[in-house]
């Protein structure tokens, strides 16, 4: 009897569980199933949206307003990056990854740790030294889902473009190692011009 | 009689004093509105630009777009400063920037009164000059077969 079942197979033992279970209730199941994983990942994809990010002021009123001056924004052809094609991943298992970690975000936003500008300007070099961290790690993934440096044209680049990118690409240098900035204004940064800067050294390009 | 002279002299004033006040680059056109766009087109990046004159600040040979220059960061300096030229390829700032134009001292670092480059750094267009010029560099600066 129990080498019967074992002889069985997996594709035996669902439908035996399927037969005492109901085909109806399996149905309905699956159905469900479909739903809550639809509706999942819709409210993923709502929380994955310009609208969203800037729904929250601390965002409306400090990067979003810096953002808009940038080629990313607004720009000859038009074709845009939006908040989350830069801080969200597109593969599902990074993505719930971040998200999972943006709800510690929602906490801070509640809490109000950077719901005034003083505030944001504050904790500025904190965060995009996240950012950097996180995109130096993932070799600047989210920058690579659109601009892939395999089908670069170096002809078609400017000057100081096409040599700085063979060389830096050889040495194993990532996008935000020299872009940084692309979207947002910098921390506060130690360049050698007038009085010091009371901030850490960033190192920029 | 008298009131239509005041009148006339009034609107006469006026004219003349809209002739006198400075014109903004928008023109007539109020805030609200939109004005033309310029259609210059920014020739491509070059090598540094030859120099007319000695004390000439040099002019910039690449696009700046973007290249913001605000209190926390000098997008200038992330390649034109001293530490940064040698790998960005780019010219050091010069020597001069480091002096105090107040007191002639020799600062550590790059002065603040230089802070703002393009207020003497400037990008050029391809476009006619509004005005001709008979300008002609000294002859140590002349090119050959540059005008
Ligand atoms: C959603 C797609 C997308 C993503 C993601 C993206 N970009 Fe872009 N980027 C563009 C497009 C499109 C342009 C060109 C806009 C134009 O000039 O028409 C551009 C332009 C640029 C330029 C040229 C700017 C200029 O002044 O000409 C740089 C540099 C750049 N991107 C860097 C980055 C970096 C660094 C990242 C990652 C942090 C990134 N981009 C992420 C789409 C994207
Ligand atoms: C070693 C430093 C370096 C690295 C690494 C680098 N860039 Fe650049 N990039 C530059 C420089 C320098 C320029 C020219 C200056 C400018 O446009 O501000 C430039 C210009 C560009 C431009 C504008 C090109 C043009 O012709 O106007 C784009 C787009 C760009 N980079 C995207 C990227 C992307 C995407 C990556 C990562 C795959 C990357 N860069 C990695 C240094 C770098
Ligand atoms: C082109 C890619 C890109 C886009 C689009 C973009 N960001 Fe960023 N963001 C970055 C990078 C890169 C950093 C790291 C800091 C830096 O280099 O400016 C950053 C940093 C930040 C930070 C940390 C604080 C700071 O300024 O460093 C916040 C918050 C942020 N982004 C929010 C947003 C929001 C909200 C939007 C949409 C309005 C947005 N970003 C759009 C690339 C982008
Ligand atoms: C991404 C790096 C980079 C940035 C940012 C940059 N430059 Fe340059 N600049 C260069 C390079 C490289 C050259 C040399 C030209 C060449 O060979 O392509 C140059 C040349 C110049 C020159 C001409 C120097 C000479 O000897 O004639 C001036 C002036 C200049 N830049 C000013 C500026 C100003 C002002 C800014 C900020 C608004 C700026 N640059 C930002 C890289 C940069
Ligand atoms: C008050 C006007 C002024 C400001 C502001 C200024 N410059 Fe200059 N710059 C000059 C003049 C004039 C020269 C040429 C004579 C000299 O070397 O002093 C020059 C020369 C240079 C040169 C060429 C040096 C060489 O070796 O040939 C570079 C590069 C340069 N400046 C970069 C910058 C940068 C970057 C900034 C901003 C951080 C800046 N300048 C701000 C006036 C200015």
């Amino acid at each position: 009897m129990a080498q019967d079942r074992h002889n069985k197979g997996l594709i035996g033992r669902l439908w035996t569980m399927l037969m005492r279970i109901g085909p109806w209730t399996a149905l309905g199941l699956f159905a469900a199933g479909i739903v809550f994983w639809g509706g999942f990942n819709w409210t993923l994809e709502l929380t994955n949206t310009e609208t969203f990010c800037i729904s929250c002021h601390e965002m409306q009123e400090n990067v979003y307003k810096e953002y808009r001056d940038t080629v990313h924004y607004q720009n000859r052809t038009g074709v845009r990056a939006t908040c989350p094609d830069c801080h969200v991943p597109k593969e599902w298992i990074f993505k719930i990854a971040r998200k999972v970690q943006a709800t510690n975000e929602l906490w801070h936003h509640f809490m109000g740790t950077i719901d005034t500008p003083e505030k944001f300007r504050a904790k500025r070099g904190v965060l995009a030294q996240h950012e950097w961290a996180r995109m130096k790690a993932n070799d600047s993934r989210e920058c690579r889902n659109c601009h892939a440096y395999g089908y670069m044209d170096y002809s078609k680049q400017a000057r100081r473009a096409n040599q700085a990118h063979p060389k830096g690409f050889d040495e194993g240098k990532t996008c935000i190692d020299c872009h940084k900035g692309v979207a947002h204004r910098l921390p506060p940064t130690e360049q050698n011009i007038g009085a010091p800067k009371k901030a850490a050294k960033l190192e920029t390009r | 009689m008298l009131t239509v002279l005041a009148a006339a002299a009034l609107a006469l004033s006026s004219s003349l004093l809209a002739q006198d006040r400075p014109q903004s680059l928008r023109g007539a056109t109020p805030i609200t509105g939109t004005t033309k766009v310029d259609q210059h087109q920014r020739g491509p990046d070059q090598g540094p630009i030859p120099r007319d004159y000695v004390q000439q600040p040099p002019l910039i040979p690449h696009k700046i777009d973007e290249y913001r220059i605000d209190l926390n960061f000098n997008k200038c300096m992330d390649c034109h400063a001293w530490s940064k030229a040698k790998e960005a390829g780019a010219t050091k700032v010069s020597l001069t920037h480091f002096r105090d134009q107040a007191s002639g001292a020799e600062l550590a670092n790059i002065s603040p009164s230089r802070y703002f480059c393009n207020q003497c750094h400037v990008p050029q267009v391809e476009a006619k000059p509004l005005v001709g010029n008979s300008f002609k560099p000294v002859d140590a600066l002349a090119q050959p077969g540059r005008k």
